[in-house]
């Protein structure tokens, strides 16, 4: 086990240096660069912007600027913002909790419905059931976030005044940030009813951002669980006489779930990229927005910054994934 | 779960409701600021949460014009030779305590030395804090305007300036120019948090600071000892809402009561809608298309003119504008002083036109519109509208193919003179015609590029020369007036639009005014229902 996790690391260390690469060279290879954009249709005279490159160490040849930062990134310095003047990591680790959060409220959804929907259509296969199921994630899979979130906005926001527009928590209540989870900041607080208000907020947000993985999850549960049940330890399950609920919970979903537990590993990827979208909707303030605001306004050190940590918890993520394995599976031996 | 969603949604409802009888007034803000100190900055996002909320300057502008009038100045004066500026500042004015600062002192002319030499002098100590980059004083050229800033005495501040610029009072009042306190500083520095300066703001302004979560909310409470008497509303709240549409939900919704930039698309039905007000005004911003007049045929006054008459602009501003427009025949708008009423645009003609390039000796002209790959208040389309120059002008036999790059390209290539006709345009800074003309038309502009038609006429540039030395606004208006007409008859442009801005507010919200240079103001005079 320890063996296996000490290859897994050592298998980052190229990973690391890659999207370090890929970060710094992606911004780059945008046109147009920090002060330019800044300045917009007033312009800036060559020495002023020659002496503001060089202030801020981009006047450097390329290769000179990458051995720096992966030099600073070795000594935990992703750098300052060059739009707020703030570091980085201050900035990001200030964002990734609500992305964090949303990110796991639209998981728990895509699995707590998407696994029981994907057994279902597998057992009921064939019948209206299983089509009307597989119907659904197909719409769900291909439906436009944003055209999406603004559709809920407008139904359950609007027209039937349910839930709140957008945001994380009424402008009524002050809740300090402890952990940065609204969830669990409105709990610690003493403003009663922010509780209500920030889990109200969370409703939308989860369901636009977590319907992709939901659908896709279901049907890789549907065709796992269709697989495991042709098998022939299912056919001796049902033929020893065990109850349906038995033969499927025990016998067919563990086996299942290898191929289901990978496919929510590969997910994490999936709303990290929906959350930039889910985000901009819902003015919910992550990390998603703020790349984007930051590659519009060429702001490199935060897009260099924020795309490393972004692939770290990535890589974490997938690192626990094939710890699980393990846990699914006993015979497989890490 | 019905039932709860239903409780939840009561408590919603009653948001606004409740909020209005706590006075808290939610603006739908389009961004987050980059900082606190709007020295520091150059977006209109910055500033509204910061200079426009925290700070005063030594003059203002009188919401809903750019009228200068006092602020942290009671008065000014000018001397004859228009080098030196005295301001007499206003006395018992407190700045904010906040949970990191108690004042101790009024405000003095200490804070105005500590405010303009921190932008000004590099052995300042606090001029390298937050990277150092004063934009808007680098870009006003302070550094080159600025002889001396003196202290009189504690309450008189003497500037003296090393030319004759009589744009420099409407500079005082613009964002850069706010002012911070030097007690404050002082504090911060002694205990090793100078950054804190430009993070935790203390100003002397309407509303105090209060908390700001990024990407998501500010919040502001009244300054109870305001200077010139408390504001009506008691808690302002910037509710961060990057999507129009989203926006324009919540304000229908009652989360919030104004907001900024609405989607052109949405402005009809905002009209209709019976809860919400839409305010308008004619933007402070004129949309252009410049003549690289190095390039020939474009170098000849005649060729200009035919191309000018060539172009449709109604149905510019019908198609691009959907009539949130008017049509620009001056480099300034109308809403600025001195705009020249009586000069006469170039009717659409475009036999008129066949023939003038005929007799200019041009024909089969080949060349290129550069279309902006942004959306811009003054020009919300510029594809569209190049598409239509483009049909306009095969009508007189010039055939034009429309070229676009990414902005930072597009901004750097059209300085550099790489194009044959570009669009593009301006919002002003000032309200002052001098950031309009000499920025964009003089030849010094032509010389670094901000000057897109590269169009050096010396009659024209001593006309703003003289205009810029000047003190006596009478004087000026006429100097700028005439510099119109040369201007026109010149044609290095063809005037397109100036937009109209549009602010959707909901009907509770009273007395809030649409400012031309595009700030939100929710003091003077704003409450609500």
């Amino acid at each position: 086990m320890f063996k296996f996790f000490f290859k897994r690391l050592l298998v980052l260390v190229p990973v690391f240096f890659g999207v370090t690469l890929v970060a710094f060279g992606f911004i780059r290879a945008l046109p147009g660069d920090p002060i330019e954009v800044l300045a917009g249709e007033r312009g800036v005279s060559p020495e002023r912007h020659a002496e503001l490159m060089a202030q801020l160490g981009l006047d450097k040849p390329l290769w000179q600027q990458y051995f720096s930062y992966v030099g600073d990134v070795l000594q935990g310095d992703l750098g300052t913002s060059l739009i707020t003047n703030r570091s980085v990591a201050e900035e990001f680790f200030e964002l990734f909790p609500a992305t964090a959060e949303l990110a796991i409220c639209a998981m728990l959804f895509a699995i707590i419905i998407g696994i029981p929907a994907g057994i279902v259509a597998a057992v009921k296969r064939g019948t209206l059931v299983d089509q009307g199921i597989m119907s659904l994630s197909l719409a769900g899979y291909s439906m436009p976030i944003f055209w999406w979130g603004l559709l809920l906005i407008i139904l359950f926001s609007n027209t039937l005044n349910l839930t709140p527009v957008s945001g994380r928590l009424s402008f009524l209540f002050e809740v300090e940030p402890v952990t940065g989870f609204m969830l669990i900041d409105s709990l610690l607080s003493d403003e009663k009813g922010a509780f209500k208000s920030a889990l109200h907020h969370l409703v939308l947000p989860t369901i636009v951002l977590g319907t992709i993985p939901l659908a896709v999850i279901a049907r890789q549960t549907r065709s796992a669980m269709l697989e495991v049940l042709s098998e022939d330890y299912v056919r001796t399950a049902k033929a020893k006489g065990l109850s349906p609920l038995r033969v499927i919970s025990v016998h067919a979903l563990r086996n299942a779930m290898i191929t289901v537990v990978t496919v929510i590993g590969l997910q994490v990827a999936v709303l990290l990229a929906g959350a930039i979208l889910t985000e901009t909707i819902f003015s919910w303030p992550g990390i998603g927005k703020w790349i984007i605001f930051s590659v519009f306004s060429r702001d490199y050190y935060a897009v260099q910054g924020g795309l490393l940590l972004i692939a770290a918890c990535v890589m974490v993520v997938n690192l626990i994934v094939d710890l699980l394995y393990g846990l699914i599976n006993p015979r497989i031996v890490h | 779960m019905k039932k709860t969603l239903l409780a939840l949604s009561l408590g919603l409802g009653l948001a606004v409701s409740g909020a209005a009888q706590a006075k808290t007034l939610v603006f739908c803000s389009e961004g987050s600021p980059e900082g606190f100190n709007p020295s520091l900055y150059s977006a209109g996002t910055t500033f509204d949460a910061s200079s426009q909320t925290i700070f005063n300057r030594l003059v203002q502008f009188e919401p809903g014009s750019t009228k200068v009038v006092p602020g942290l100045a009671e008065s000014w004066t000018a001397s004859a030779d228009g080098l030196e500026y005295t301001f007499n500042l206003r006395k018992g004015v407190k700045y904010h305590t906040t949970k990191d600062f108690t004042p101790t002192r009024d405000f003095n002319a200490d804070d105005i030395l500590f405010t303009f030499n921190r932008m000004w002098k590099e052995d300042h100590p606090y001029h390298d804090v937050s990277g150092g980059d004063y934009k808007y004083f680098g870009w006003m050229s302070m550094g080159d305007l600025l002889k001396s800033i003196e202290k009189v005495d504690d309450y008189t501040v003497k500037f003296t300036l090393n030319y004759a610029e009589a744009p420099f009072v409407s500079n005082m009042a613009m964002d850069f120019a706010s002012v911070l306190s030097a007690e404050y500083g002082d504090e911060l520095a002694a205990s090793g948090n100078k950054a804190d300066i430009d993070h935790k703001p203390v100003g002397t302004g309407p509303f105090v600071f209060k908390s700001y979560q990024k990407d998501a909310m500010i919040r502001y409470t009244a300054h109870d000892d305001y200077w010139n008497g408390r504001s009506n509303i008691d808690k302002l709240v910037f509710a961060i809402t990057t999507d129009a549409n989203v926006r324009y939900q919540k304000l229908k919704a009652g989360e919030c009561h104004v907001m900024p930039y609405p989607n052109p698309a949405d402005v009809a039905a905002m009209d209709k809608d019976p809860d919400i007000n839409l305010l308008r005004q004619e933007g402070l911003n004129v949309g252009y298309l410049a003549f690289n007049t190095e390039k020939p045929p474009f170098d000849q006054k005649l060729v200009r003119q035919a191309l000018n008459m060539a172009i449709d602009k109604q149905s510019i501003l019908d198609v691009v504008f959907k009539g949130a427009g008017s049509i620009a025949k001056n480099p300034i708008p109308p809403t600025i002083w001195s705009y020249n009423d009586d000069v006469k645009d170039y009717d659409y003609n475009p036999e008129k036109a066949k023939a003038m390039l005929a007799e200019a000796g041009v024909s089969g002209l080949k060349t290129n519109i550069w279309a902006m790959p942004v959306q811009r208040p003054y020009n919300p389309n510029a594809r569209r509208m190049a598409e239509l120059i483009q049909a306009d002008w095969a009508k007189v036999g010039v055939e034009a193919e429309i070229v676009t790059f990414e902005w930072g390209e597009y901004l750097k290539r059209s300085k550099n003179g790489e194009h044959d006709t570009v669009l593009l345009g301006w919002t002003g800074d000032n309200g002052d015609p001098d950031n309009f003309m000499y920025v964009l038309l003089g030849c010094d502009a032509a010389k670094d590029g901000g000057n897109r038609a590269r169009w050096c006429n010396e009659e024209f540039d001593n006309t703003l020369r003289q205009a810029k030395q000047v003190t006596d606004q009478a004087e000026r208006t006429a100097l700028y007036e005439s510099a119109q007409v040369i201007f026109k008859e010149e044609a290095p442009w063809v005037t397109i639009a100036h937009s109209v801005v549009f602010k959707p507010v909901r009907k509770e919200v009273t007395g809030f005014k649409v400012h031309p240079l595009g700030s939100h103001i929710f003091y003077d005079g704003v409450d609500l229902k």
